[in-house]
């Protein structure tokens, strides 16, 4: 490919996040929480949360071909970092209801005192990148040990590492800091991020987890795409024969753990905003099995996969499912068959039909790009090589 | 002593059913090289089955029909979800596992409606009595025993019987047994259906000290039991079996700290250290992978290029 066309390339890239960034923006003013259509601003805001939990899985499962199960244990660390740093002072006593709380301001609401609106902003940035920072510091702190181990035991031994993390962040003894088993709650989340222009006040409630997200996968892709990214598909495909090409298989394993961790930490500040609680009982096993199934669904090691697979997985089990709940299904009335907990079922057997029979999922390995490509001329020779 | 006795006493109780959910971990991965995700979901699954049976049969009925059906589902499992994919990296076959675990814990929420389905009684078994001067339930000190009886006739079975032989020569080299004309899939489907056995047998067990079962009933003991398979090193019975009872030991152990440690005096409230019962597990398990990484009893394989 030449330079030329990859800046071309680049280009379009740009314009299509501006205006997806754009649409979701005019959706989130368009569209009221209680409108019937109001399911769609929860999928956004949800979808996008997980769409970056999923990429972050799959820079490590897919581009580097370490298994790691310990997705939720990072995420825990980035919702409590960012919960407990952004709780105003005001609310601290009332959250921290059996415990004197240590932590004792609020980044946002600092700022905000000096520079109003931009402060709060900044505030919830800062938050944000110190929920990742925590959990990138504590990846390497793990990853010290655990990188060294081999597909199945790396993958239980990180599994094994969320479940002492979660249990750490439910110890009484840390109540004061963390709030116990308790959840954190009257945080800033999305339901109160607003932007006043003129008198009007625009909703940012589903733009902002959006951008978030946006703006992290685009750093994912970046890195994906630079040589470091070609490093860790190299180690993902031989790492014997990457070894010996000259790739320090450490540094990078360790770069590559590191990066996912920051941002899955990034991804469950978000979710925390989300949602507007946090709770380490919520950050458990299944959570990481659920956006590895996205993973899966979207297909292991490409990247718009990861984000149709979580859309999708968040759309199809919050939203399109629902009737399988709840009596009636597309015109099918059958009250006890449709009832409360039918849609997961439903789901998890589709899940399988695309593990046993899609084991590619959606895109494979490919990227949305590609497959505009591919009308024109053939896919890339060195692609199909690759596999 | 007298104040520790009672938990190691529960502790080897607990570790007698995490060893018979063990083997079927080890088993498995031994001949297949997959950790089996779902087989905590059997042993949950069991344990839902027997909630359903005992309300409209006697349990003299119950009882076999449990473990049938059981072995049943875990035949049926590995046909459906890990034979189609026998040929596939192992990591589908990993996430296959994750999935019938989902689909287990979603089918269960179906069922139940989520809520705590209450274990039926067994008479005998769950009876009261007293031992070494402490209050307790028959089942704590039949398990061990019952436990150890299932592994010897287990290991009897491998040593001495021509699928026994069968097995290990597929564990040993999965193609080349092939070649020597070992039925791979008989041999595969025997290995769930004793470990499904084991893991059925455990589950009424292990319930049976428990008020109910939930959905979610079946993960913590699966991974546990999967972190005794791995301790012991994993592929290897009496490794997972010994792995099982010392991790039983140190959960129930560090389940009552707290009243241990303010018994001695070294401290003097409440402290909260049962919260980590469940994490030292994994503290075991990551202490020994980053020493011994295959395990007390593991073989050591060599990395072929």
């Amino acid at each position: 490919m030449t330079q030329k066309k990859s800046k071309k390339g680049a280009w379009i890239a740009l314009i299509a996040v501006l205006a997806w960034l754009g649409l979701v923006f005019a959706l989130d003013q368009l569209i009221k929480p209680t409108d019937k259509l109001g399911m769609l601003l929860i999928v956004l805001q949800k979808g996008s949360v997980y769409a970056l939990a999923a990429v972050s899985m799959n820079l490590l499962n897919g581009y580097t071909g370490l298994f790691s199960l310990g997705h939720a244990g990072f995420m825990l660390l980035g919702a409590y970092t960012y919960a407990i740093f952004t709780i105003p002072d005001k609310n601290r006593d009332t959250v921290y209801q059996y415990f004197h709380a240590v932590v004792r301001f609020s980044i946002p609401e600092k700022l905000s005192q000096g520079m109003g609106g931009f402060g709060t902003a900044l505030g919830v940035l800062i938050a944000l990148l110190l929920a990742g920072l925590v959990a990138a510091v504590m990846a390497y702190l793990i990853g010290l040990p655990v990188l060294r181990l081999k597909s199945d035991y790396l993958a239980i031994a990180t599994l094994g590492f969320a479940e002492i993390i979660r249990a750490v962040f439910q110890w009484s003894k840390l109540g004061p800091v963390t709030n116990g088993s308790n959840l954190l709650k009257n945080f800033a989340r999305v339901s109160k991020f607003k932007l006043e222009l003129g008198g009007t006040k625009l909703s940012l409630s589903t733009f902002v987890p959006v951008l978030i997200a946006t703006v992290s996968i685009t750093l994912i892709v970046l890195i994906v795409n630079s040589t470091y990214g070609r490093a860790f598909k190299a180690i993902r495909d031989d790492e014997v024969a990457a070894e010996a090409m000259g790739i320090n298989l450490a540094k990078h394993k360790m770069l590559s753990f590191v990066t996912s961790s920051f941002f899955a930490g990034v991804a469950g500040a978000t979710l925390a905003m989300v949602l507007s609680i946090a709770q380490a009982n919520n950050f458990k096993s299944a959570m990481t099995y659920e956006i590895l199934l996205m993973v899966v669904l979207g297909g292991i090691g490409s990247i718009t996969g990861s984000v149709i697979g979580s859309m999708l997985f968040v759309a199809a089990s919050e939203w399109w499912l629902r009737g399988l709940d709840s009596g009636s299904f597309l015109g099918i009335e059958a009250p006890g068959v449709f009832r409360n907990g039918f849609r997961l079922v439903v789901f998890s057997i589709i899940i399988m039909i695309v593990v046993l029979f899609f084991r590619k999922g959606i895109m494979g390995e490919k990227e949305l790009p590609d497959l505009f490509r591919r009308k024109k001329k053939a896919a890339p020779a060195g692609k199909e090589a690759a596999e | 002593m007298q104040t520790v006795l009672p938990y190691i006493i529960s502790g080897i109780s607990v570790g007698g059913q995490y060893a018979l959910i063990a083997i079927g971990y080890t088993m498995v991965y031994g001949i297949l090289r997959l950790i089996n995700f779902a087989h905590g979901d059997v042993f949950m699954v069991a344990g839902l089955i027997m909630v359903y049976l005992a309300a409209s049969l006697p349990l003299y009925v119950a009882i076999p029909l449990v473990i049938l059906l059981t072995v049943l589902l875990g035949f049926t499992i590995e046909r459906v979800a890990y034979k189609p994919l026998r040929t596939a990296p192992r990591m589908s076959v990993m996430i296959s596992a994750i999935g019938v675990s989902y689909l287990l814990q979603n089918l269960a929420l179906y069922i139940t409606g989520g809520l705590n389905k209450n274990y039926p009684q067994i008479p005998w078994i769950s009876d009261r009595i007293s031992i070494l001067g402490m209050e307790t339930t028959r089942v704590t000190v039949i398990t061990p025993f019952l436990t150890i009886l299932l592994v010897v006739l287990l290991v009897l079975l491998i040593n001495h019987t021509k699928i026994g032989m069968a097995m290990r020569a597929v564990s040993l080299d999965f193609e080349v047994s092939q070649l020597m004309g070992v039925q791979i899939n008989t041999v595969i489907s025997v290995t769930f259906v004793i470990g499904t056995f084991l893991a059925a047998v455990g589950s009424i067990l292990f319930f049976t000290n428990y008020p109910g079962v939930v959905p979610t009933s079946g993960a913590m003991p699966g991974l546990k039991a999967f972190v005794a398979a791995v301790f012991g090193g994993i592929g290897s019975i009496p490794g997972a079996v010994i792995g099982a009872f010392i991790i039983g030991i140190a959960e129930s152990i560090i389940k009552g700290l707290d009243t241990i440690l303010i018994v001695n005096g070294a401290i003097t409230e409440q402290i909260g250290l049962a919260t980590f019962s469940d994490a030292f597990t994994f503290v075991l398990l990551i202490i020994i992978l980053v020493f011994k990484p295959t395990g007390l009893f593991g073989e050591k394989t060599a990395d072929k290029v």
